[in-house]
């Protein structure tokens, strides 16, 4: 081995080098940066809502649960981004793993069926099943092409609430399960109304985890394949990489994530329906992921936030913010009616405008409106080969 | 040696191969290798030796089914008929009754069910009814998992009941088989490093409690498989251009990249598919000679297509030609450079 | 060596002439209906073929679309339940219909116009989604349209919601849905029929279309390679709008035939509708209209028959479960292209 004398340390200017040069020290410096991101974060949020524009539709505990919910969909958006974002699958019924945790919590700790287990191991077993049903999904279908697993998937998205639906002797169909207990810590339930802070503050655990968690196997050999399939398939599989088990991984961790999201709904709204996992949540979801900036752990988790705020609370403010701010024509419209009109225009405005999403990761952003000029072999013909 | 010896990651290949009975010196044998497209036979009936340590060249017109056997060789398309051993172990064959696997994979859930439901459990009331599904859903995802992760008993009890599909691509790279694109497939947004450590992912050990402990020992097997990572990029005459993305490297150094790529898998065998298309005079020898040191250097064998007869001439041991997916011509350069069934299957193609 | 000169050396044994027929699925298909119809009837049979030939029309459009710029139009269904409510504002606020028509005559020139102005408008709303929601998005990742396309479809759910309300309402029959005929020994439902030629006839002319015409040929190789065909002078953009509007005028004409064999059309008919129908076109090998049509009648008997067997709530379980198992031994539909890899 002649060439092995190099420059092993060298740093180069910015740009690519940034990734290369952290990978050292990232894992315990990021964690870190995700934790105090975090914190600041959820600690910001709350005092937010006491100043004028918020303060006028709702009170601090109104608002803060309405983040607390937020947070379930950034949790979905974080798992769904492991799908999309760095895997390169398209999983268009991401909600259906959502629902199997949300009845999994459901089923363990409600009047229905007379059990009550604790909620906090329930979390783990939660994950665990719907990566199970992940794993069970992906297994025949893994093989196919991109948008043939988007069908399935999306059929699988359909069949989940229909299961529920009228298995009614298990999950009591359409009413869903009610008086779901919340979670119990060091013997004190968490009050289901009143005092927001304890969901709060274990959403926001639960999201630290899972960023520490996704980003360290986006560092990894793990992330690294996941990346190989994205860009080719075929020449990661020629690489050693063995594809079917490297996507199902991502298939499971994400469902795990949307098991966990699961468990936490069910515990914060004490009541699960089958309408509550219908498609407009994997569509949403996904356009959470997408806008977001794919495969960005942060922008994902923002995209989240900001389109669930516009989705579930700025659409649904609008008619007390002109009624506040006296716009004669406005405040007379219903926006209610309108809000999935607009939702739809947000949509596509937002995506007109930033089709790389808002955040796009930085290798994403490189790798836009650089199609055109690939490197194509010149072949020489077989007259210039011929032998003499 | 030196560079398979200095691989710091894992066992050496060798020692992870299955058969140790190896035949003799010849590493690769392909047996009446046939793939039909339709109605259009690309490849027919070829057969080919690649012994230990040789460069052996197909060459032949465009479309005499070079890529296609070399697919095949790969494990990325199923043969017709036909097979090829690797180490003397069959590694690629034609696939058989492969419908049957996704039956197999039911069957046991099925049976359960039906012995349960024999013995009278839909009489015993819920919790019979409750063990058998657990039961029956247990099975399932057990064989699902099975047929994913493929243990080698798994495969070879499929072999026994003649329901056996060909290696997987990954599965010929785990063997000892590695392999170059005719038109280079490089991870384009991945940096030349990350791709040549994609490379090295069969030989990586860390599992998903390291990944999410982003344990120590992790950290070690990627501190040490970059370094492996940055010694075969200089290996292949690449400097300065580890953290650029492969896609913005020039033509040659990408294919030098892909070359590293294929290497970091500590191949026993090296595909190269036209290792020098699309290339000028000079980077044409530049690459010449590098393969010609792989050779020297690793103790690698080389199969080689191409059809520059400059470049084979020079460094090939041995040269099977095809022409129409058909055997026409086959020994050493010298004796396949004046076989007229040759000449006149180069000059008679483009001459029409 | 010696076994496999024998196969290839001798002629095409019968085997492989089938097989190079490529009957298979066809055959697979027409068995399966052939018991299906032993099982459900000829009532439910009729009724199969019907349902089945609107998720054809439907899936027609996706399966253009995909085959062209490899999207899943998300609001291609949507696309539908609009040409439905756009042929029941033609029938009752332009025709003054309200009622079934008795006289064959005015019935036919009733239902020309329907077909025409509803298809036109659809083709237009088509190509005008084409035109702001996907083309600006050409060079963009490909899971941007895909995000615009599910907002285009809560946009056309939302404004026909808006317009009229969100409880089923009822469309004229212009065909009297009581009218029957004899066809040896089974009574058929007129509208049946009708239903049934109208869909299979645009299958054909579809067919022609893109096999025959030179805007045909021109979506064929813009589907096969978009930048030789551009160099080859073909116009992309108005290719894809052109496929845009034919896929859409079918939805269109699928909504139609909607209206006057259901009699009552909802804003959410679109969804469930556009899943199946994307359903039928994987089904059938996405890109490949034979397949597309043929993935629709399946999907209409695999409904139908969970129906009449009683699991009418099933139906759209066994939908995707048909389609889960088919994709596993046939991972690119029916009759889709078993791609190689290209290497």
């Amino acid at each position: 081995m002649t060439a092995a004398n190099t420059k092993l340390s060298r740093t180069p200017a910015g740009g690519p080098g940034l990734r290369g040069r952290l990978s050292d020290l990232s894992s315990r410096h990021r964690s870190i940066a995700v934790i105090v991101g975090m914190s600041l974060v959820a600690l910001v949020l709350p005092l937010i809502v006491l100043l004028p524009p918020f303060s006028s539709f709702s009170g601090q505990t109104v608002w803060m649960d309405g983040f607390t919910i937020a947070g379930i969909y950034v949790l979905l958006a974080l798992g769904l981004n492991v799908v999309v974002g760095l895997a390169g699958l398209l999983d268009l019924g991401y909600a259906a793993f959502f629902a199997i945790g949300a009845y999994t919590y459901a089923l363990a700790a409600s009047p229905f069926t007379g059990w009550d287990l604790p909620f906090w191991p329930m979390l783990l077993v939660g994950a665990v099943v719907a990566a199970i049903f992940g794993i069970l999904l992906g297994a025949p279908t893994l093989r196919l092409r991109g948008d043939y697993l988007a069908i399935v998937t999306l059929g699988f998205g359909e069949i989940v609430p229909i299961v529920i639906l009228n298995s009614s002797k298990y999950t009591d169909g359409p009413n869903g399960i009610g008086g779901i207990s919340p979670p119990t810590l060091l013997d004190t339930r968490f009050p289901t109304t009143g005092n927001p802070w304890p969901f709060y503050l274990t959403m926001l655990v639960l999201i630290i985890l899972s960023m520490i968690f996704i980003y360290r196997l986006q560092d990894s050999r793990l992330g690294r394949a996941w990346m190989a399939i994205r860009e080719d398939e075929l020449a990661a599989a020629a690489n050693g990489v063995n594809t079917v088990v490297t996507k199902l991984l991502a298939f499971a961790i994400g469902a795990s994530t949307a098991g966990l999201a699961g468990v936490f709904l069910a515990s914060k709204l004490q009541t699960v329906t089958p309408n509550l996992f219908r498609f407009d949540v994997s569509f949403t979801v996904l356009a959470m992921v997408v806008l977001g900036g794919m495969g960005n752990v942060w922008g994902v988790a923002v995209g989240a936030f900001i389109i669930f705020m516009i989705q579930s609370v700025f659409l649904k403010q609008l008619n007390i913010f002109f009624n506040n701010v006296q716009v004669p024509i406005l405040s007379d419209i219903d926006f209610l009616q309108y809000q999935f009109l607009l939702y739809g225009i947000a949509l596509v405005a937002m995506m007109l405008l930033r089709p790389e999403g808002l955040f796009p990761s930085r290798r994403r952003r490189r790798e836009l409106h650089t199609e055109e000029d690939e490197v194509f072999a010149e072949h020489g013909d077989a007259m210039g080969a011929a032998p003499e | 040696m030196s560079a398979r010896e200095s691989a710091v990651t894992a066992p050496p290949v060798t020692a992870t191969i299955m058969d140790a009975a190896a035949s003799g010196d010849v590493l690769l044998e392909a047996r009446g290798v046939t793939k039909r497209f339709g109605g259009l036979v690309a490849v027919r009936d070829v057969n080919l030796d690649i012994p230990k340590g040789g460069i052996v060249s197909i060459i032949g017109p465009n479309g005499a089914g070079k890529t296609t056997f070399f697919n095949v060789v790969a494990g990325i398309i199923d043969p017709s008929a036909g097979a090829v051993e690797f180490r003397g172990r069959k590694l690629i064959m034609r696939p058989r009754r492969t419908w049957i696997e996704p039956i197999l994979w039911v069957a046991p859930s099925v049976i359960v069910v039906l012995i349960a439901l024999a013995l009278g459990v839909q009489n015993g009331g819920d919790e019979g009814l409750a063990i058998t599904g657990l039961l029956a859903l247990g099975l399932l995802i057990t064989t699902f998992l099975l047929a994913i992760i493929r243990p080698p008993w798994y495969t070879q009890l499929l072999a026994r009941m003649g329901i056996l599909r060909s290696a997987r691509p990954n599965d010929v790279v785990t063997a000892g088989i590695g392999r170059t694109f005719q038109n280079i497939r490089l991870f384009q947004n991945m940096s030349a490093l990350e791709n040549v450590l994609v490379g090295m992912h069969i030989h990586l050990r860390s599992n998903l409690v390291d990944h999410f402990a982003s344990s120590r020992r992790q950290r070690r097997e990627e501190e040490a498989a970059a370094k492996r990572a940055r010694e075969l990029l200089r290996l292949v005459g690449l400097r300065e251009i580890d953290d650029e993305l492969a896609k913005n490297l020039p033509y040659g150094d990408q294919r030098r990249l892909e070359l590293a790529r294929a290497l970091a898998s500590d191949p026993v065998l090296l595909l190269l598919d036209e290792p020098t298309a699309g290339m000028n005079p000079a980077e044409t020898s530049a690459m010449t000679a590098l393969i010609g040191r792989l050779r020297k250097d690793l103790g690698l064998t080389i199969l080689l297509i191409e059809h520059d007869m400059r470049v084979v001439m020079g460094i090939s041991d041995h040269v099977l030609v095809l022409d129409h997916g058909e055997r026409i011509s086959e020994g050493t350069p010298e004796e396949v450079r004046r076989d007229p069934k040759v000449i006149e299957a180069y000059l008679g193609t483009s001459a029409s | 060596m010696t076994t496999t000169t024998t196969v290839l050396s001798a002629r095409p044994s019968f085997v492989e002439t089938f097989q190079r027929l490529r009957l298979g699925p066809y055959l697979f298909v027409l068995g399966v209906a052939a018991i299906d119809y032993v099982v459900i009837g000829p009532n439910q049979f009729v009724n199969a073929l019907t349902i089945g030939a609107i998720y054809a029309l439907v899936a027609l459009g996706y399966t253009m679309v995909y085959g062209i710029i490899e999207l899943i139009n998300f609001a291609h269904g949507d696309v539908f339940m609009v040409g439905a409510f756009t042929s029941m504002f033609v029938l009752t606020q332009a025709l003054g219909q309200d009622g079934p028509i008795d006289s064959p005559g005015m019935l036919a020139v009733v239902l020309f116009i329907n077909f025409t102005i509803t298809m036109i408008a659809l083709g237009i709303l088509g190509a005008a989604i084409e035109r702001f929601a996907y083309r600006p998005l050409r060079h963009a990742p490909r899971l941007a349209p895909l995000i615009t396309a599910i907002g285009v479809s809560f946009i056309l759910q939302n404004i026909i919601q808006i317009i009229y309300g969100p409880s089923p309402i009822n469309t004229p029959q212009v065909i009297d849905p009581a009218a029957r005929v004899e066809i040896g020994g089974v009574s058929i439902g007129v509208v049946n029929i009708f239903t049934i030629v109208t869909a299979v006839l645009l299958m054909i002319a579809l067919q022609m279309l893109v096999s025959r015409t030179k805007i045909g040929r021109a979506m064929r190789s813009t589907a096969s390679d978009r930048d030789a065909a551009q160099l080859m002078g073909v116009d992309i953009n108005r290719t894809i709008a052109i496929t845009f509007f034919i896929g859409s005028a079918l939805a269109g004409a699928a909504g139609v035939v909607q209206g006057l064999y259901f009699g009552n059309i909802q804003f959410t008919l679109g969804f469930q509708a556009g899943l199946k129908a994307f359903t039928a076109a994987v089904l059938g090998g996405i890109g490949n209209i034979t397949g597309a049509a043929l993935g629709g009648f399946v999907i209409g008997f695999v409904e139908v028959t969970a129906g009449a067997l009683g699991f009418f709530v099933w139906g759209q379980a066994a939908v995707f479960a048909v389609l889960i198992i088919t994709l596993v031994f046939r991972p690119s539909g029916l009759l889709g292209q078993q791609l190689g890899e290209r290497t």
